[in-house]
């Protein structure tokens, strides 16, 4: 199936099916991405979220269902071109993924000496102005063990930026940061997506953090979208493990136990 | 009865699918058409890593084989009233066996383990699926310059392990033991022949540069990124690529023997 893409998406997925060890990640899924917005995809731990940024980085192949990215089947691109689609794409990875064995300068630097010829000054220049912009221009001589994960999220937002993407992508950017980090963060990503029209994909559970940017929301649980909509509608909805979702309720239509045989049936198995 | 028929179907495809994906993998690499420019600085910080730093443990290592080797040869060749062989024997024996395999399995042991456990480390902390993203290829950046670095540093290591060892040997026979300084060397030069003996060690040497190094490589780009994963990779590694040396080396001198 190839459609044409609506110029007003940046992505589009559609009938999206993935499949891990036999367990069904996504079932024909839908959903789109707008050009310039901040688009978030919320859900539960363990709902496939992550594995979504990687499809569209085409690091995992779908079973069935075709990505576009700006257009292009990111699935049918050859290594070479693949490899130039990533390139105004960035992705930001829970753990930083910092390289070990550069410093932060080199970290920074990394991608622009990969794709680029910018001469040392000029390459200095950038490095600064990125890791001025998350606030760690005096830590560029730390090394990655030096940092705390807080500053080293902040520096792997810095290294991807560094190329100024069209797409950004952030894989639960919340987690683990402590108050004010996680302030920076958020004005951060906001202030990108505005100043330089990078098109956002937002994957978290934090609602809070992620209602208070998001221009859109996907809801995803058990590979299916249970709801779409700007997050006020969201926060607004009725539907029973919407509100479970987005009010941090314990348990509900979305139960909290993982499947189980019931507790005093399988204890009395010991016994 | 069948149940265990299916478990060794299952493995077997397992080994072949493993033996095909790793043979895939050395041919990629082989066929790469490297950016030296880009690769120099890797190359060169990897070339230290495996080559400058293993300096030691193959010294050392040499030094004491030459003077077993030269201990022992000595005491058998006395029996003969031959000690004046001492030098060839030393020479034969190092450079066409000890030399290249011993350098490799301690190679294998000292630069493939920490190969393997580094490149598991970096898969583990997303290192190479973010270098994969920035639309950098990890096996351009990461496995190349790693692969071509254990190439060429092993069969330097060995030529200076077959070196160092003929000197421990000198120096056990003919320091200690007092063979003649002249009719050793003279022996040696007589007896060794630079293409069937030094070149067939070098031959080796390269072979299993490849080998250990391929073997290393390939186990930790496709570790399980576990604790667990990365340290049964590393396992792997020492264990797999020492018997591919000792297995290797005796085709290798079958070939050698046979057709030279």
């Amino acid at each position: 199936m190839n459609h044409q893409l609506n110029p007003a998406n940046f992505v589009e997925i559609s009938q999206l099916s993935f499949k891990r060890d036999g367990r069904s990640i996504f079932d024909r899924l839908d959903l789109v991405v707008k050009k310039g917005a901040i688009t978030a995809v919320m859900g539960p731990s363990g709902s496939g979220k992550t594995t979504l940024l990687r499809l569209i980085g085409a690091q995992l192949t779908p079973d069935s269902g075709e990505i576009l990215v700006n257009g292009t089947n990111v699935h049918q691109l050859g290594r070479h071109d693949l490899l130039a689609v990533r390139r105004r794409m960035g992705l930001l990875f829970q753990s930083g993924a910092l390289f070990t064995h550069l410093s932060v300068f080199e970290n920074v630097a990394f991608p622009l000496r990969e794709h680029t010829n910018l001469d040392e000054s000029l390459l200095r220049e950038v490095v600064l102005m990125k890791l001025e912009a998350v606030g760690l221009r005096g830590a560029a001589h730390l090394m990655p063990d030096e940092l705390s994960g807080g500053m080293a999220r902040r520096v792997a937002f810095a290294r991807a930026l560094a190329l100024d993407p069209d797409l950004m992508m952030y894989d639960e950017p919340f987690t683990g940061q402590d108050p004010i980090s996680m302030g920076v963060l958020v004005r951060l990503i906001q202030r990108l997506n505005q100043l330089l029209n990078t098109t956002t994909i937002i994957v978290s559970h934090d609602v809070e953090e992620t209602c208070s940017i998001a221009d859109y929301v996907y809801l995803i649980a058990d590979g299916r979208l249970i709801a779409e909509g700007s997050p006020s509608e969201l926060l607004k909805s009725s539907q029973a493990d919407v509100r479970q979702f987005m009010h941090g309720e314990a348990d509900g239509a979305v139960p909290f136990h993982y499947p189980s045989r019931p507790y005093l049936e399988e204890l009395s198995d010991a016994e | 009865m069948l149940n265990r028929l299916a478990t060794l179907g299952q493995s077997s495809l397992n080994t072949l699918q493993k033996i095909g994906q790793s043979g895939l993998f050395l041919g990629g690499l082989i066929i790469r058409k490297p950016d030296f420019l880009k690769l120099w600085a890797d190359l060169r910080h990897q070339l230290y890593f495996c080559g400058v730093l293993s300096c030691l443990i193959i010294i050392v290592s040499g030094l004491f084989i030459g003077m077993v080797v030269g201990l022992q040869g000595y005491h058998t060749l006395e029996k003969f009233g031959a000690t004046t062989q001492l030098g060839q024997l030393l020479a034969l024996s190092i450079t066409r066996e000890l030399g290249p395999v011993i350098s490799a399995l301690l190679f294998a042991g000292r630069a493939g383990s920490a190969l393997t456990a580094e490149i598991g480390l970096m898969k583990a902390t997303e290192q190479l699926v973010s270098m994969d993203m920035m639309g950098v290829d990890p096996i351009a950046r990461v496995i190349y310059p790693r692969f071509l670095a254990g190439v060429i540093a092993l069969p330097l290591l060995a030529l200076i392990f077959s070196a160092v060892a003929i000197y421990g040997g000198y120096f056990i026979g003919v320091d200690w033991l007092g063979v003649d300084s002249g009719s050793f060397w003279s022996n040696m030069q007589v007896s060794v022949d630079f293409r069937a003996d030094v070149v067939s060690g070098i031959i080796k040497s390269i072979v299993f540069a490849i080998v250990v190094v391929w073997i290393a490589v390939y186990e930790g780009f496709y570790c399980t990124p576990t604790a667990e994963g990365i340290s049964q990779a590393t396992t792997k590694t020492v264990v797999h690529a020492s018997l591919a040396v000792l297995g290797l080396d005796f085709i290798l001198t079958a070939m050698m023997i046979g057709s030279w």
